[in-house]
């Protein structure tokens, strides 16, 4: 794919996971105790480093989960690819708790709202919040996003590429045209 | 109505013919075959680089009728024939009711008369209602015209009675054709017993399920000193036996199916029933030995065991499915295809084994050859003709055949049934 | 997007990892059909629904809107059950019909049903038929999705899955195991699922029988033989003791009950000359004081409830898969 742009770099990301962080504890008015989970598959690094993020500035453990919207996704049989199964992670009891949903880029708000479909499976969270690195717009249902990395606007006919260490070996953010 | 044949290259095993020649048919007879004729006639074949040859003989085909005409007929399974280069044929008496009387066989006989396209012989059953106990009157079935007895399909199990059997056919001078199948051993088998049965999950045919009953019913013949004729030979060992036997001096003689020296066990590996056929097919080593034994003289006939089945007999689960696949449209086919042009047999040898020998085995003095006076069944084939055994073009009303859309090379373009000229097969 | 056309692709360490594997099939069959890579492709996705099954809300909204149906010629209630099950958890809607097997043909054929079921507009058959080769038939003729759920002695996949599964769990791996299979391998669908799945996986496979009960050709698929049950647990790191079935044995490899447990039954005793950590695997439903004793179905090595849960999650994997299958471009 052609690359237009690139739009964070690894120290940018950083910059970003961090600001995250002080912003849901900022917010954490009613000291809820934030938990964290990521929504496969680069959802789930941002997720490990806004929680190692959070624990590093309060000094105390912060919960965490993985969510794997595979199973819940409305767009099952039209998905180019077959999304490969993995396994949701949530070992704690969500109910009462204020969750924060982590992913990598806001677009459409689909799979924002399969896992919310998916969460309140799990029990009954007093708050969900959403943080995302990269808000590109284009919202095709009513979600919005309370933490963001960047905001992007793009047009249709781009992607933007997150690319973690955890997963691709390189941290950056770029914007490339959709091919053909 | 005459015809001349002219130019073909003439194979008359019987009379030591390999060559180009012309043949003359007056009326239903051969009249003379010389290397140029020159008579006018009414009809001239001009059959220059055609291989022509006495009709066909098929001793072992299923017409259905009486009782089944849904799935054939005495019509479209001649016709079947024809197109096949088949001018003759022998039809088995598993009908319903069976031919096990004067009676049927006058009947079938009015039938043939009405409606044949070939000629039809008649086999009639070795015991009523061939269920293996009470032996017919075999001196009224040899009277009213049967070429053979044969319990085809359900082998007389006990040895008693096949020896009784034999020794009536002995008696009339009539031909006993034995289907040797041990149902004490083959059981509700559905296919060959072997690594393949056993990764379908289907219940196995042991090999000696047959062979035990060639040596048995080998033993009674030469006990009765009566004349035996063991149909679709199949495995390696009943082939062993045969041989031996016939160095023995014993009379017996053997026919396999061109399915049985074309396809292995492994046709049925996707629980494919145009493979369900009994005796099952086998293993490349009986493959092997049945070729063999066509060579060396063994096996004496090709026979197809035309055995139609309707889609509601073959489409449904394989263990249930019917026993047998057509094959009159492709038995020259398959047997140009392995035996020919595999190398293992000759033109002369082909004929002897579908034409020579079967009018011998059932003494039809005038077929098999072209000697003046004899019957002017012919066939002309052209072993070079390229075609493609399509379902749409299957003269049979059945269809359940494994070689379906299988390309073919050679092929009899027309035949001559007592003078009548089919052309265009 | 064209099939992967290598199976392999570099990490960040620039290592080569094995690319997720694309399942095409719209039935299930057999494990003979399949490749080690998706028999494992299975195994994976069956942990993750194993997952599902330890939440409070066992339930996902995966098949919401598909129907299964469960066409059963043969009674069984645990494997009917355990597919039910499997497809309510998926959201799917399930109808069960039982209908009476003969070995005369009488009423409908099995390609009419299938025919009929379709015009329905159905997703998915689970089959079940006394007729080996009756779901591959039936894949022939339909376009929807076939699970074969055990067709005469052909093959029972998701039992052979879900004892794989089980194993896999126990011991971390299936490569170089030692697995015996002990009782009517002639007659065993069970048998012959294992046989491929094992075989394929790269474990040591032995059957055990007595001979008359041991088919034709059987050592041609890659397993030792014996008829010497000692000779089976002996070395085994797992054996997987099938059910005996009397009313079927016309083979009559064996007079009574009591003598085949003598002789091939599973005892405490029996197992004192096994490795001590030895696991004990049964389909079900056991026949205690035939195949095995009541202290060894009950006892420490016996796996036979967990494979009962794993069933489920195995279950739901396969549907999952057929149900999302994309063909090969």
């Amino acid at each position: 794919m052609k690359i237009k742009a690139k739009i964070l770099d690894k120290k940018g990301i950083q910059k970003a996971i961090i600001r995250i962080s002080h912003e849901i504890l900022e917010r954490d008015k009613e000291k809820q105790k934030p938990v964290i989970v990521g929504i496969r598959n680069r959802g789930e690094h941002l997720a490990r480093r806004i929680t190692a993020s959070l624990e590093k500035i309060t000094g105390g453990k912060t919960l965490f989960g993985i969510l794997d919207i595979t199973l819940y996704r409305d767009d099952l049989t039209e998905v180019a690819e077959q999304p490969v199964l993995k396994e949701t992670r949530i070992d704690f009891d969500i109910t009462g708790k204020k969750v924060i949903l982590v992913d990598d880029v806001l677009y459409t708000g689909r799979t924002i709202r399969c896992a919310m479909d998916q969460l309140i499976d799990f029990g009954r969270p007093a708050v969900i919040q959403l943080a995302v690195l990269i808000d590109r717009g284009h919202r095709e249902l009513p979600i919005k996003a309370d933490y963001v990395g960047k905001n992007v606007p793009t047009a249709l006919n781009e992607i933007v590429e997150v690319k973690l260490e955890e997963a691709d070996g390189v941290d950056e953010v770029v914007i490339c045209e959709k091919p053909g | 109505m005459n015809t001349l044949i002219k130019q073909g290259h003439v194979i008359d095993p019987a009379n030591g013919r390999d060559g180009i020649f012309d043949i003359l048919i007056e009326g239903d007879k051969i009249s003379n075959v010389a290397e140029n004729i020159n008579k006018k006639t009414e009809k001239v074949l001009n059959a220059e680089n055609k291989i022509v040859a006495p009709g066909l003989i098929d001793m072992h085909v299923h017409l259905r009728e009486p009782g089944r005409e849904d799935i054939e007929t005495v019509a479209s399974g001649t016709r079947a024939a024809l197109s096949g280069g088949i001018t003759s044929l022998a039809c088995m008496p598993n009908t319903y009711p069976a031919i096990d009387s004067a009676r049927e066989i006058e009947r079938l006989k009015a039938i043939i008369e009405k409606d044949a396209a070939a000629r039809v012989f008649i086999t009639a059953a070795i015991t009523k209602g061939r269920a293996g106990k009470e032996i017919t009157d075999i001196k009224a079935l040899k009277k009213e015209g049967a070429v053979a007895v044969s319990d085809d399909g359900e082998e007389t199990q006990d040895a008693s009675i096949m020896l009784e059997a034999l020794k009536k056919a002995k008696e009339n001078d009539i031909l006993l054709i034995s289907h040797c199948e041990n149902k004490k051993v083959s059981k509700d088998g559905v296919m060959n017993e072997g690594v393949i049965a056993t990764i379908l999950g289907l219940r196995g045919i042991p090999k000696k399920a047959e062979y035990e009953f060639v040596e048995r019913d080998i033993k009674l013949a030469g006990k009765a000193k009566a004349k035996i004729h063991i149909a679709h030979v199949s495995a390696k060992k009943s082939v062993e036996i045969i041989r031996k036997a016939k160095k023995e001096g014993i009379s017996v003689t053997a026919e396999a199916t061109p399915h049985h020296f074309s396809l292995e066990e492994n046709a049925c590996r996707t629980y494919d029933t145009r493979a369900k056929i009994n005796p099952p097919l086998r293993s490349s080593d009986d493959i092997d030995a049945v070729k063999e034994g066509l060579k060396d003289g063994t096996i004496d006939v090709i026979a197809s065991d035309h055995a139609p089945h309707g889609k509601h007999e073959k489409e449904i689960e394989f263990d249930m499915a019917a026993f047998g696949i057509i094959g009159l449209e492709t038995s020259l086919a398959l047997a140009i295809a392995n035996l020919i042009d595999k190398k293992i047999i000759s033109w002369k040898k082909l004929i002897e084994l579908m034409s020579v020998n079967p009018a011998g085995i059932l003494g039809l003095k005038n077929k098999g050859r072209f000697s003046a006076g004899a019957d002017a069944d012919i066939t002309i084939i052209d072993p070079e003709k390229e075609w493609v055994y399509a379902k749409d073009s299957i003269r049979s009303k059945s269809k359940n055949s494994p070689f379906i859309n299988r390309r073919f090379k050679g092929k009899a373009i027309s035949v001559i049934v007592g003078g009548k000229v089919f052309e265009g097969l | 997007m064209a099939l992967m056309k290598s199976l392999y692709a570099r990490n960040r360490d620039n290592m080569t990892v094995k690319k997720p594997v694309i399942w095409t099939k719209k039935d299930l069959l057999g494990l003979e059909y399949l490749t080690k890579e998706e028999i494992e492709l299975i195994l994976d996705s069956a942990a993750s629904f194993k997952e599902v099954l330890a939440r409070p809300l066992r339930k996902v909204p995966t098949l919401r809107g598909k129907t299964i149906v469960n066409l059963f010629y043969e009674p069984s209630t645990r494997t009917r059950t355990s597919f039910e099950l499997a497809a309510k958890r998926l959201s799917a809607d399930v109808i069960t019909i039982q209908r009476e097997s003969s070995s005369i043909q009488k009423g409908e054929t099995l390609i009419d049903t299938g025919r009929n079921l379709a015009a329905l507009k159905i997703d998915i058959i689970v089959v079940r038929h006394n007729s080996s080769g009756a779901a591959v038939m039936l894949s022939r003729a339909l376009d929807i999705s076939i699970v074969n759920a055990g067709d005469g002695w052909h093959e029972h996949p998701t039992q052979a899955l879900l004892d794989i599964l089980t194993l896999k769990e126990k011991r971390g791996r299936v490569r170089g195991l030692n697995v015996s299979i002990i009782g009517d391998i002639a007659h065993s669908r069970v048998a012959r699922s294992n046989i491929w799945g094992l075989t394929k996986l790269g474990a040591n496979v032995t059957v055990c029988a007595p001979k008359k009960l041991i088919p034709a050709g059987i050592e041609k698929l890659g397993v030792n033989v014996t008829t010497n049950v000692d000779e089976a647990i002996q070395k085994a790191d797992a054996i997987n003791i099938l059910r005996m079935q009397f009313e079927r044995d016309e083979k009559k490899a064996f007079p009574s009950r009591m003598a085949y447990f003598k002789t091939y039954g599973i005892t405490e005793e029996r197992l004192k000359k096994a490795k001590k950590n030895i696991i004990v695997m049964h389909p079900g439903p056991i026949n205690r004081g035939v195949e095995l004793s009541a202290e060894v179905a009950d006892g420490a090595n016996s796996v036979i409830l967990e494979q009962v849960t794993n069933g489920i999650a195995v279950r739901m994997a396969v549907l999952y898969l057929v149900s999302t299958a994309k063909k090969e471009k």
